[in-house]
């Protein structure tokens, strides 16, 4: 089955490559991004689409864009990025982790096309740049507010992929959440998917039913929110403003803002100024934004708006010690901030989190 | 109580569309028709849907247009598989391609917008029992259409004679043929059967399992319907077997990793042990649970080998061109 399956994409990708390579450009700057889910998913890739929009709005005439959707990771994304560097693309965004490798090996046969890899660290050549958003941000902010809306004193985490990112989201999480209640617990569901509506509401169902009252995720559906809306439970947005979906439910989402970035790099290499560059920005600079913060009184806003205020001013981090590693061991001493290397390789849980990290 | 109620209604939630579709992909092939445009259908289904339910704020409609809308888009596959013969493996994939686009096509208007949910109708009386009145008698309609339809698709192949004409028009299409039964027809109804099929299957996932309509949002389920299909040997009941198991697994794996092992500590000591052991399980090793649970079961009990070649339809695959 899993033959098949890769047969369609292989099918989807030849049709997909075929009209890219047919608007091949002519003095225009060709802008290409490979997304992982649909542009209609309305979370991550939605929001990188969005960043695509922007783009287009703009530079106008002077650019010319293209994208490829529902991009699995792995073999098929080598393609992907492949056909777009031979269509006459002058920058590619590829927009997920597991595009790491393929990004690197195709950036090798196409030194004059600049590769920009959204989540990674790996830039093995000089046309290679990496780009993140400090997510986690926006994350330890919702641990506060998680702890201070929990009556049961528990919150249920549905998480994608063990990837450092995730780990990373989750340990903020349950740092802002201890912040406010030391003995807050959080448990994590592993639904080993990005999108996939359906499980992913099964595994809110599951949290739901085992005793959370909050619900967050790192997928990418408005699937749980709606199990969260109605279970009665409160529940975070992911990567869009799902308020929407749980007018009554939402308490803020974490909102991917590409579009500034986008901006900026595509007008580089408009000039002839783009340079590798390693880029992780945050709420500081605009490209993590909190959806307002409904559905809590207001002391808890106002609290989780203070957090946003002083990551804003630099004056606070949330990897900030004392912090222990869920075995017990010191990881940062009282006062020590954590460095982004450790944060982007970040492979342990800290203390409170109730799951065993796979390996 | 609460809670094995509240696991066995999200097993229910789960294994509904797979049911829906492997059922109605199974009259298909019984025919003798391999379609594998499930996927699409599916997605079809869901979008038209949502889309309906949105246009007329009936979500009864909406079902009822998944159905339409996923045997209108089989009859696609079926006028060129069945009226110009061509290669039914192909045509599947291609119609499981065309679904994938065309949906997110016609939907785009509608991602980023709540759905209309499909509420459940409770049955006076027969809800009010314990446990299964709330799992059997308080579901929504295509719960309960997806449990009669096991029976159905059952007493249609096997207690009635256009039951055994379709059977027959699948084992050996030429002795149907000459017998007077019309192939063509046979299958092209076969075919918009396991196409309605799909459809409400793909309609129960944007109005039930999760309201609401995103691209690509039935993720592989058709395939899996197709896989149950084969693996469950052709029967009826070991597909419905297959889809509750699949669900009732996926859900189980979730529920292990959700746990807290100290709920468990009133157990006997090995007891005890074991389920530390099952919770210590890697993620990704639960999570391929399902399919490797589910293919081992349907297989140990289609092993018989001789009964396995009797359930399969014999020219499923194959292309008719009656010769007058």
């Amino acid at each position: 089955m899993k033959k098949i399956l890769g047969i369609v994409a292989a099918f989807g990708i030849a049709l997909a490559g075929t009209t890219s390579a047919m608007a091949a450009s002519h003095g225009k700057t060709k802008a290409c991004f490979v997304y992982v889910g649909p542009i209609g998913d309305f979370g991550w890739s939605y929001q990188h689409h969005e960043g695509l929009l922007a783009v287009e709005a703009e530079f106008g005439d002077k650019v010319e864009t293209a994208y490829l959707e529902s991009v699995p990771e792995g073999a098929d994304a080598e393609r992907a990025i492949e056909r777009f560097a031979r269509s006459g693309c002058n920058i590619i965004f590829t927009t997920s982790f597991g595009y790491m490798d393929p990004t690197n090996k195709v950036a090798a046969k196409f030194p004059d096309v600049k590769f920009e890899h959204a989540t990674g660290y790996k830039r093995e050549h000089a046309n290679v740049s990496t780009y993140n958003a400090r997510f986690y941000e926006g994350r330890y902010i919702q641990g506060q507010i998680a702890a201070k809306m929990s009556k049961v004193g528990t919150a249920g985490y549905i998480a994608s992929f063990p990837i450092p990112e995730v780990v990373m989201g989750i340990n903020a999480f349950i740092l802002g959440a201890q912040s406010v209640n030391p003995d807050f617990k959080l448990k994590v569901v592993w639904a080993n998917t990005w999108f996939d509506p359906g499980k992913e509401a099964d595994a809110a169902k599951t949290l739901i039913d085992q005793g959370a009252d909050i619900i967050t995720q790192h997928t990418d559906s408005t699937g749980p929110m709606q199990v969260a809306a109605e279970r009665g439970v409160m529940a975070f947005g992911q990567a869009s403003d799902m308020i929407k979906f749980g007018e009554k439910t939402q308490l803020t989402s974490i909102i991917d803002n590409w579009a500034p970035y986008y901006v900026e790099r595509v007008k580089a290499v408009m000039d002839g100024t783009w340079e590798q560059v390693d880029v992780w920005a945050g709420i500081p600079d605009g490209e993590v934004v909190m959806a307002p913060y409904t559905n809590m009184p207001d002391d808890v806003a106002a609290l989780a708006a203070a957090t946003e205020a002083s990551i804003k001013d630099g004056s606070f981090h949330p990897f900030t010690g004392p912090v222990m590693k869920q075995d017990g061991t010191e990881w940062l001493k009282a006062g020590e901030v954590s460095d982004d290397g450790a944060l982007l390789g970040m492979n342990f849980y800290v203390k409170g989190v109730d799951d065993k990290l796979p390996e | 109580m609460e809670m094995t109620e509240a696991i066995l209604l999200t097993i229910f939630t789960a294994a509904t569309p797979l049911l829906l579709a492997a059922m109605g992909e199974l009259v298909t092939e019984r025919s003798g028709v391999l379609n594998l445009g499930v996927e699409g259908m599916m997605i079809m289904g869901a979008v038209a849907g949502f889309a309906f339910a949105q246009m007329t704020g009936n979500p009864y409609i909406g079902a009822l247009a998944g159905i339409i809308v996923g045997a209108l888009f089989s009859l696609l596959f079926g006028f060129l598989v069945l009226t110009l013969v061509a290669n039914q493996v192909a045509t599947g994939l291609a119609l499981t391609i065309l679904g994938l686009g065309l949906s997110g096509l016609w939907g785009e208007a509608f991602v980023g917008i709540p759905g209309i949910k499909l509420q459940p109708i409770i049955i006076p009386y027969l809800s009010e029992l314990p446990l299964v009145g709330k799992l059997l008698f308080s579901q929504d309609i295509i719960f309960y259409a997806s449990i009669f339809l096991i029976f159905a698709v059952m007493w249609f192949l096997f207690r009635s004679r256009p039951g055994l004409a379709l059977r027959s028009v699948g084992d050996n299409h030429h002795s149907a043929h000459s017998l007077g039964i019309n192939v063509i027809r046979t299958r092209y109804l076969a075919v918009m059967f396991g196409g309605a099929c799909s459809g409400l299957a793909g309609a129960y996932l944007s109005l039930v399992y999760v309201p609401q309509w995103v691209e690509g949002m039935t993720a592989g389920r058709g395939w899996i319907a197709l896989a149950l299909v084969v693996f469950a040997s052709w029967r009826p009941l070991r597909v419905a077997l297959g889809a509750y198991l699949f669900g009732a697994i996926t859900i189980a794996q979730l529920h292990i990793q959700a746990i807290d092992i100290n709920a468990f500590s009133d157990l006997p000591q090995p007891l005890f042990y074991l389920a530390g052991l099952i919770k210590s399980t890697p993620a990704q090793f639960l999570s391929m649970l399902p399919y490797i649970a589910t293919i081992v079961v349907l297989v140990l009990i289609s092993r018989n080998r001789r009964l396995t070649l009797i359930n399969t339809p014999a020219t499923l695959g194959q292309g008719f061109v009656p010769d007058r």
